[in-house]
């Protein structure tokens, strides 16, 4: 990657591995020297915390692994062990439990940021798809992990995400034979999925090189949402924002840690602490927190799509939902393509700005939604209208809001440089 | 050598070229292809879970108005003994506006016996209905608790999302108190 001319190290042992594989050059150069926007804020943290929680995911599951047995019979008893015998087994555990929620947490921050400030915008595109891949592989990785301890939450997830692929026409019913390995969720398909929970983060390691590749490029984002001129716009990254990543990680892990040690199942479900019966359904299933807004988009589909009037039918509801929940990811890939207004921060745009904190509101309310029960009826509102509304503005927002906006929206008067701002801010 | 030939040469060396790459590419992408294959199809049905794939069930133990279920195929199957009611309104929903139409005689093998797989064809949860204390939906059928589909006695789908009736697994009766089901 780095060749070319290299400043020669004072270190003897440094400059020998150096002018071999000038791998501290390149360290030099991507994480001291860095010429960084001067102005991030605290939303500018939260891609180094995703980095850390990735790292302390991987190293706490391969702790869990060398304890952990993948068989139908024995897992759910193998997570007891763990709980119970394994020394520290129980704080490895909740610290990979509770570490996947903190991991969405960061990493639906650090989305939200890179849509308020307009980071998706050229030439940053690519290096949004990157994340939005990573955010998919997350969440195939999350769901897996979380059928493994073989509990009736678990299991009865794998058999419902897992039918979800019933639903395509044709080749439907093949391929969930195909991802089961048998007639129904069972060893083999346990089995499967702990190999590639196991795989996926080293494939998310590295598109995450990628996307941290990427950024280097094209240089970070900053909140004013315009490039900087030149040096007086920028700060080395060490040890400006060395600094600023290590306070705001600190506060970030406190939190995670006051849940993994005080609060560990704050996250769970009386059924995930049942051993799995494919005999018999829990009442009332529900996926993970972090992907309850996409439940919900799911099961807001309750009607089929054909001509009106007529028995014709071009997609059943079930394939609907379907459709919808895995459109409301892959929507995310065209972001930079629906949005093509040059103004990039939502500082500057006024009316962006309303719609997304709208989605940000949208989002969540769908996030209730997905935890209530189908049939729930809030205030005398049955909360399948709730959903449907919500899914409405979902997609509204990024099919025809964002893209209106972008050729209508009059932005507000940038300021002239990065510097100048942050002077006239100071008061200077 | 003439420009014209010089040029012909040139023109016929680029077109065998193009067809050795093209062909050779070709050729590897089938290779490819055919060496995915059995990594793809490592992930179906071994021989051994497809071996398990029939159970014989006694019904003498079964009264009218009671339900069993069987495991077959790691599945659960309902096999609902109905009553003359329950047969009856099955029947007269044959004409009913129903989702996925069905007659109730094309279901049953013999009407007092209802042999399902208990498995929604929604998402693949097990319905409620088999006990007595159970709720059975709108349909005395029925009732899915994960997105809220009711089957009715025939276990047709009434209400709810799932698109089919609940299905009918391949059986047959070996004498009248045994049912050998796959």
């Amino acid at each position: 990657m780095a060749s070319g001319k290299r400043e020669p190290f004072d270190n003897a042992f440094v400059e020998w591995v150096d002018s071999r594989l000038p791998i501290f050059t390149l360290m030099v150069k991507e994480y001291r020297a860095f010429p960084t926007p001067k102005n991030f804020n605290y939303f500018w943290n939260f891609g180094a915390i995703a980095m850390v929680m990735l790292v302390l995911m991987i190293v706490t599951g391969i702790v869990l692994a060398m304890h952990y047995t993948p068989h139908a019979t024995m897992a759910f008893n193998s997570v007891e062990r763990i709980m119970r015998d394994v020394n520290w087994g129980w704080m490895l555990r909740y610290m990979h439990m509770n570490g996947a929620s903190f991991f969405f947490i960061a990493v639906y921050i650090h989305i939200f940021r890179g849509m308020y400030y307009g980071s998706y915008k050229k030439p940053r595109e690519l290096l949004w798809i990157f994340g939005v891949l990573i955010f998919l592989l997350m969440m195939a990785t999350a769901f897996m992990g979380y059928t493994l301890p073989w509990s009736q939450m678990g299991g009865w997830a794998a058999t419902v995400i897992t039918n979800l692929f019933s639903a395509i026409p044709l080749v439907g019913e093949k391929l969930v034979a195909l991802l089961w390995g048998g007639f129904s969720v069972d060893n083999p398909t346990l089995n499967r999925f702990f190999s590639l929970h196991y795989l996926l983060p080293f494939v998310i390691l590295g598109v995450v090189v990628l996307h941290v590749w990427a950024l280097h490029v094209t240089g970070s984002n900053n909140p004013l949402g315009i490039e900087p001129n030149g040096p007086q716009d920028t700060v080395p990254f060490h040890p400006y924002y060395t600094a600023k990543d290590t306070f705001g990680l600190s506060v970030f892990l406190i939190l995670y840690v006051v849940v993994t040690f005080w609060f560990p199942n704050v996250f769970a479900h009386p059924d995930h602490f049942v051993q799995y019966d494919s005999m018999v359904t829990p009442p009332h299933i529900v996926p993970e927190w972090y992907f309850l807004p996409y439940y919900a988009i799911l099961r807001s589909i309750t009607f089929d799509i054909g001509i009106p009037f007529t028995d014709i039918v071009f997609i059943n509801a079930k394939f609907g939902g379907v459709i919808a929940m895995f459109g409301a990811v892959i929507v995310l890939f065209f972001l930079p393509w629906f949005d093509s207004h040059p103004v990039r921060s939502a500082r500057f745009r006024p009316w962006y700005k309303i719609a997304l904190l709208a989605l940000a509101l949208d989002f969540i309310l769908l996030g209730y939604v997905g935890m209530e029960t189908a049939d729930a009826v809030k205030f005398g509102i049955p909360l399948v209208y709730v959903g449907q509304i919500c899914t409405l503005y979902y997609f509204a927002f990024f099919v025809a809001i964002v893209p209106w906006l972008s050729k209508n929206e009059k932005a507000l008067p940038l300021p002239k440089s990065i510097n100048d701002a942050v002077l006239a801010a100071k008061g200077a | 050598m003439t420009s014209t030939a010089a040029n012909q040469n040139k023109d016929d060396g680029e077109t065998r070229r193009e067809f050795l790459f093209l062909s050779a590419g070709a050729m590897g992408a089938i290779g490819a292809g055919i060496l995915a294959w059995p990594f793809v199809d490592s992930l179906n049905p071994a021989a051994d879970t497809l071996a398990m794939a029939t159970t014989e069930v006694d019904l003498t133990p079964i009264q009218v108005g009671q339900a069993i279920t069987v495991v077959w195929r790691g599945k659960p199957v309902f096999i609902r003994r109905r009553t003359s009611e329950e047969i009856a309104k099955a029947e007269k929903d044959d004409n009913a506006d129903l989702r996925d139409p069905q007659k109730d005689s094309a279901r049953v093998k013999n009407p007092e016996w209802l042999v399902l797989v208990g498995v929604c064809t929604h998402l693949g949860c097990v319905p409620l209905g088999q006990k007595g204390n159970d709720p059975k939906g709108e349909y005395g059928g029925w009732f899915c608790p994960c997105h809220g589909s009711h089957y009715d006695s025939s276990g047709r789908i009434r209400r709810g999302p799932a698109p089919k009736n609940l299905a009918v697994p391949p059986y047959e009766f070996v004498s009248d108190t045994l049912i050998k089901i796959g």
